[in-house]
């Protein structure tokens, strides 16, 4: 950061003070609020608050439906973030040659980042549909089988996966396409040289020197299984079937919105909140050091 | 050199059949859109355009009986209101901080920056206890004023700023420009790209909110359009899928609009693109 060029005492803060107000009010506060609510049980619709302390807490530790609950957020999760990536890597690759066309092939593979969850969660509700489903059609075709993907509980999980998979990719493609492309060339066309085959290359050189990249999107991917994908679970499974796809932020807005248990739900919250403030200083301790998101 | 000219053509069947994968569900859903009840019900599946009538019919009913127009213009005016809101509040933050010297500068900044740690998700809870005590649920305001201010949009300006010249800054202050002055005529045409990728990544994160409106607005007339998509669906064997389709697209085209419009600055601008 260069030296300061105007001068004014009052004005800087003039300046700053829609950003404070808007972030003390909506976000420092409610995360102050949060904590207090965790340690109340609240009555009906918050009419009477008594003080329990950590019983909240140590509740949702002794639930088995919580229990299970996180197991189902960690098997989302690690099944969208390895199947997101790895897929997402491989179509970078294939799309970074040089070829013509290949601006027009890019537009073609991240145009989905727009999509909402919302769409994603309703279209491949659709595809699965037991009865009228594209996929169930060709799987009667080719394997004589037509799963039914909303009542079975593995399957269930597998769909939202997909689904979950499938909305990111555009986010995901983006990010690796931009990457590849200010990849330090030299060290690549050594390699080359040198003799190395294909793979040899892509492992032994691109992928490490994509390990920043892929460092970043392990973390956003992470938070995106983790609450982003909220509208396809709502859409699709709304939990079910026996709570096989109930994961953690979905748990918590039940127990929030329709059962009404306020300071459990809390409870919830600061334990996701963890999480995420966890994630978030690993990161920034990274982002120093070696992991460089220059240019793109 | 035939060899070489293999691997292009190979390479292209890849990627064209990768593009059209990735793109298949939308597709489907594009075809059953236009196609009848009977025909978006009939086995084995019918893929392919169906007729200008069903499709009328379809996009007519959806857009007017289930009020996907309706949630298009309120996900509209949220979403313009918090992409320009948050552009705006970001620069005057990012402004200060660069350009002026005050006390407690750092701790401000970190404070600011900690916020990325916060997801609204989170605390829905407290959040929603909060906006209905302020007498703000089913309004815009509700689904406007949390989102209003960004971290990441802080953070992007002030290294945008840094990375500017400052010999600038003390020319317009030679000149007699005062900062806004300067932000207005010399900031604002240097920072298009930047202002574009942030736009464009806000605009689609508001526009595909889910959670937030779902639990805030309970009027039907405020509710916006990812929420209001639900509505066209009912019990799943009666669903009226050609309607809901065609409900989809029509909630796909003001992003996809957004998208091919700042696409080049989004490639362009900048890489951390965390949604806050």
């Amino acid at each position: 950061m260069h030296q300061a060029r105007f001068k004014g005492r009052l004005f800087p803060f003039l300046l700053l003070a829609p950003t404070l107000a808007i972030l003390v009010v909506f976000l420092y506060y409610p995360v102050f609020q949060t904590f207090r609510l965790s340690l109340y049980r609240v009555a009906f619709l918050g009419l009477r608050k008594t003080f329990v302390g950590f019983a909240n807490f140590s509740d949702l530790f002794h639930n088995p439906d919580y229990i299970h609950s996180i197991v189902v957020t960690l098997i989302v999760t690690t099944a969208v973030v390895i199947g997101g990536l790895g897929i997402s890597l491989a179509i970078s690759v294939l799309a970074n040659q040089k070829i013509r066309g290949a601006r027009l092939y890019r537009l073609l593979l991240i145009w989905p980042y727009a999509i909402s969850p919302a769409i994603a969660g309703i279209v491949w509700l659709f595809l699965f549909s037991p009865g009228y489903g594209i996929v169930n059609y060709l799987l009667s075709l080719t394997l004589h089988i037509a799963p039914n993907w909303l009542g079975d509980p593995f399957l269930a999980v597998f769909i939202i996966i997909v689904a979950s998979i499938w909305k990111n990719l555009g986010y995901n493609i983006a990010f690796y396409l931009a990457a590849l492309q200010n990849l330090n060339t030299d060290v690549l066309e050594a390699a080359l040289i040198d003799g190395a085959n294909y793979w040899r290359r892509f492992w032994s050189v691109t992928f490490p020197l994509l390990s920043p990249i892929t460092f970043f999107l392990l973390i956003t991917n992470i938070t995106y299984a983790f609450f982003d994908i909220f509208p396809i679970v709502d859409v699709m499974t709304k939990g079910g079937p026996f709570n096989a796809t109930n994961i953690l932020i979905y748990n918590l807005y039940r127990e929030g919105f329709e059962y009404y248990r306020t300071g459990s739900a809390a409870a919830q919250s600061l334990i996701l909140f963890l999480g995420v403030v966890v994630l978030t200083l690993i990161q920034f301790r990274t982002s120093g050091r070696h992991v460089h998101y220059g240019g793109a | 050199m035939r060899r070489r000219r293999l691997k292009v053509f190979l390479i292209h069947m890849a990627l064209i059949s990768v593009v059209f994968t990735v793109a298949s569900p939308v597709l489907v859903a594009f075809f059953k859109s236009t196609q009848t009840r009977d025909q978006v019900f009939s086995y084995p599946p019918v893929l392919g355009f169906g007729s200008v009538k069903a499709m009328l019919d379809n996009y007519g009913r959806a857009w007017n009986q289930y009020r996907i127009g309706i949630y298009m213009k309120n996900s509209m005016i949220v979403s313009v209101a918090v992409t320009v809101a948050k552009t705006l509040l970001s620069m005057l933050a990012g402004l200060a901080i660069v350009y002026f010297d005050f006390p407690l500068k750092a701790p401000i900044f970190y404070f600011i920056l900690f916020t990325l740690m916060m997801p609204t998700e989170i605390m829905i809870i407290a959040l929603f206890n909060l906006v209905s005590k302020l007498g703000l649920g089913n309004t815009y305001a509700a689904l406007i004023f949390p989102f209003m201010a960004s971290a990441t949009g802080v953070f992007l300006f002030r290294q945008h700023f840094s990375s500017i010249p400052p010999d600038l800054a003390d020319a317009a202050r030679v000149d007699g420009a005062g900062p806004l002055r300067f932000l207005w005529n010399v900031l604002l045409p240097l920072s298009w790209n930047v202002i574009g990728a942030f736009a464009l990544i806000q605009f689609i994160y508001m526009w595909n909110q889910y959670l937030w409106p779902l639990v805030i607005i309970r009027e039907s007339s405020r509710q916006v359009i990812q929420v209001g998509l639900k509505s066209t669906m009912t019990a799943m064997e009666a669903t009226d899928w050609g309607l809901v389709m065609a409900a989809v697209i029509l909630a796909m085209i003001p992003p996809l609009i957004v998208f091919a419009l700042l696409q080049e600055q989004f490639t362009k601008g900048f890489v951390l693109a965390r949604e806050k």
